[in-house]
Formats: C-alpha cells, sequence, structure tokens
C-alpha cells in the first residue's frame, strides 16, 4: 500500500514537471498560439494508448497458447488502462481542432479509425461481463482482444497512407515533417510521465483482478463447504 | 494568449479522466478486499463450528 502511494506520488510529481515545461518551456506556435500546447498531453495520451493496447494484445496471445490466468488478468487490465488514455486522446482532440479546424470532429481516416478503437475495447470489456464462467470468458475475450487490435496498426498508420484532415505524423514521418527541437524534447518529456502513470494503472488494475480471481477460489470453497 | 481557456480545459479533463479511473480502481480493489476477508472468515468460522 506504502509502496503504491509513493508510486502514484512519483507520478504526480513526475506529471506537474510535465505540465510546467509544456506550459513555459516549449516556445509559443508561431501560427497556432498557446493552443497547440494540447500536443503534449493529446500525443503522449493517444501514443501511450497504443502502447497499452500493444501490451494487451501480447497478453491475449500468450494467454491463448499457454490458459494461464495471470495473462487474462494483464489483457483486462492493459485494455482498460488503453481505453483510459484513448478516452483522453479523443477528449483533447476535438478541443485542439475547434479554435485550429473550426469543427470539433470529423469523419476522417485518422479520426474514425481512432473512434473505432475506443468502441472495439469498450467491446472487449462488455463482452467480459456477459460471460459468466472464467476460463470461457478468458478465451473469449483474448480471441476478440487479438481481432481488435487488428485497428491498432490501421490507426497508426492512417496520417501516413491517406491525406487526412488530421495533421500528417511529426515524429517518424516523412521529409519535411518534424517539429522544433525544443518542442520535440519537451514533447518526448511529457510522454514519460504518461507510460510512468500507465504503469501505475495497470499494477493497480492486475492486482484487482488478481484479487478476483482469488475471491473466485474462496467463492467456490466456499460453496463446495 | 488567445484559446487559453481551451488548453486549460485540456488539462484539467484529461486529469480528472485519470483521477477518476485510479480513484474507481481503488474502490473496486477495497470492495474486493473487504468482501474476500469476510469469505475467509466466514469459511473459518465454519470449518471451526466442524470442528
Amino acid at each position: 500500500m506504502k509502496k503504491n502511494a509513493l508510486g502514484a506520488a512519483v507520478v504526480v510529481l513526475l506529471l506537474a514537471c510535465a505540465a510546467y515545461a509544456a506550459f513555459f518551456i516549449a516556445p509559443t506556435d508561431a501560427k497556432q498560439g498557446v493552443v497547440y500546447r494540447i500536443i503534449f498531453l493529446h500525443v503522449p495520451s493517444a501514443e501511450t494508448g497504443l502502447v497499452s493496447f500493444f501490451i494487451c494484445f501480447i497478453a491475449n496471445v500468450a494467454y491463448v497458447l499457454k490458459r494461464q490466468p495471470k495473462w487474462d488478468w494483464m489483457g483486462i487490465a492493459a485494455a482498460e488502462v488503453g481505453l483510459a488514455f484513448t478516452t483522453v486522446c479523443l477528449i483533447t482532440g476535438p478541443i485542439w481542432a475547434k479554435p485550429i479546424w473550426g469543427i470539433w470532429w470529423t469523419w476522417d481516416a485518422r479520426l474514425t479509425s481512432t473512434a473505432v478503437l475506443w468502441l472495439l475495447y469498450v467491446a472487449y470489456l462488455m463482452l467480459r461481463t456477459l460471460i459468466e464462467e472464467p476460463e470461457r470468458r478468458a478465451l473469449l475475450s483474448a480471441l476478440f482482444g487479438i481481432f481488435a487490435f487488428i485497428d491498432v496498426p490501421l490507426v497508426f498508420g492512417s496520417i501516413r497512407w491517406w491525406r487526412t484532415q488530421h495533421p500528417q505524423p511529426v515524429i517518424m514521418g516523412g521529409p519535411g515533417s518534424g517539429l522544433d527541437p525544443t518542442m520535440k524534447a519537451v514533447l518526448f518529456f511529457c510522454w514519460a510521465p504518461m507510460l510512468a502513470l500507465m504503469i501505475l494503472l495497470m499494477h493497480s488494475r492486475y492486482r484487482l483482478e488478481a484479487m478476483r480471481g482469488d475471491l473466485d477460489v474462496v467463492r467456490r470453497e466456499a460453496e463446495a463447504a | 494568449m488567445k484559446n487559453l481557456n481551451s488548453v486549460f480545459a485540456a488539462y484539467l479533463i484529461a486529469w480528472g479522466v485519470f483521477f477518476i479511473y485510479y480513484v474507481s480502481v481503488a474502490r473496486r480493489a477495497a470492495a474486493l478486499k473487504d468482501e474476500l476477508e469476510r469469505l475467509k472468515s466466514s469459511l473459518n468460522q465454519s470449518a471451526n463450528r466442524g470442528k
């Protein structure tokens, strides 16, 4: 418990440092003005969401191959945390889009594939509530999670493969793309607390699921007694 | 400083989402822990009665 509180305190401190860097160290964008600073929240949360879904995919494949409950717990933890980060991405995107594009939302490849990704992982969580039997629930949700992950490369590639309303990538983009070096450094600096937050949330969520597993065992013992 | 409100709104909402999620996980964990303790103690009681 003490370790958890210490971890949470470190993450909060890192997030505060990231916010300071985003507001006071990164220079103001000449074209967009101050509103571009949402990038330091929007991009790291989007990327962290994709990392979480990748972890979920690895856990889902591992469960299908090994059938160990720990991989099921890891899968659900990663899916839920990824959904939290993708929710933040889907909220901060329109807040940034409105003053710059003049619209909150458009059905372009990046925005649509991200919305579909969000819905797929909501379906993954809903599926788990519909199946009572633990092994069947774990297997079916792992198979669904593997299917849902197909959308992740689409989200990543959408702004590289198609011309979209959403800007082209500023990191790992083609020639002519990129960011001012200070902005880029701040962006990477802001990603670190997001990853730390992801680990903290995933760890807490994994422990919760492990406890649920223990509870199932004790319940079965109580029913048998 | 045009659109500064949008930047603050984005940060507040994002931190709010993470905070609410963290609290919801902590509350679910606390509820499960209570239930686990309750079940374990009732199992122990019935085992003692059996002796």
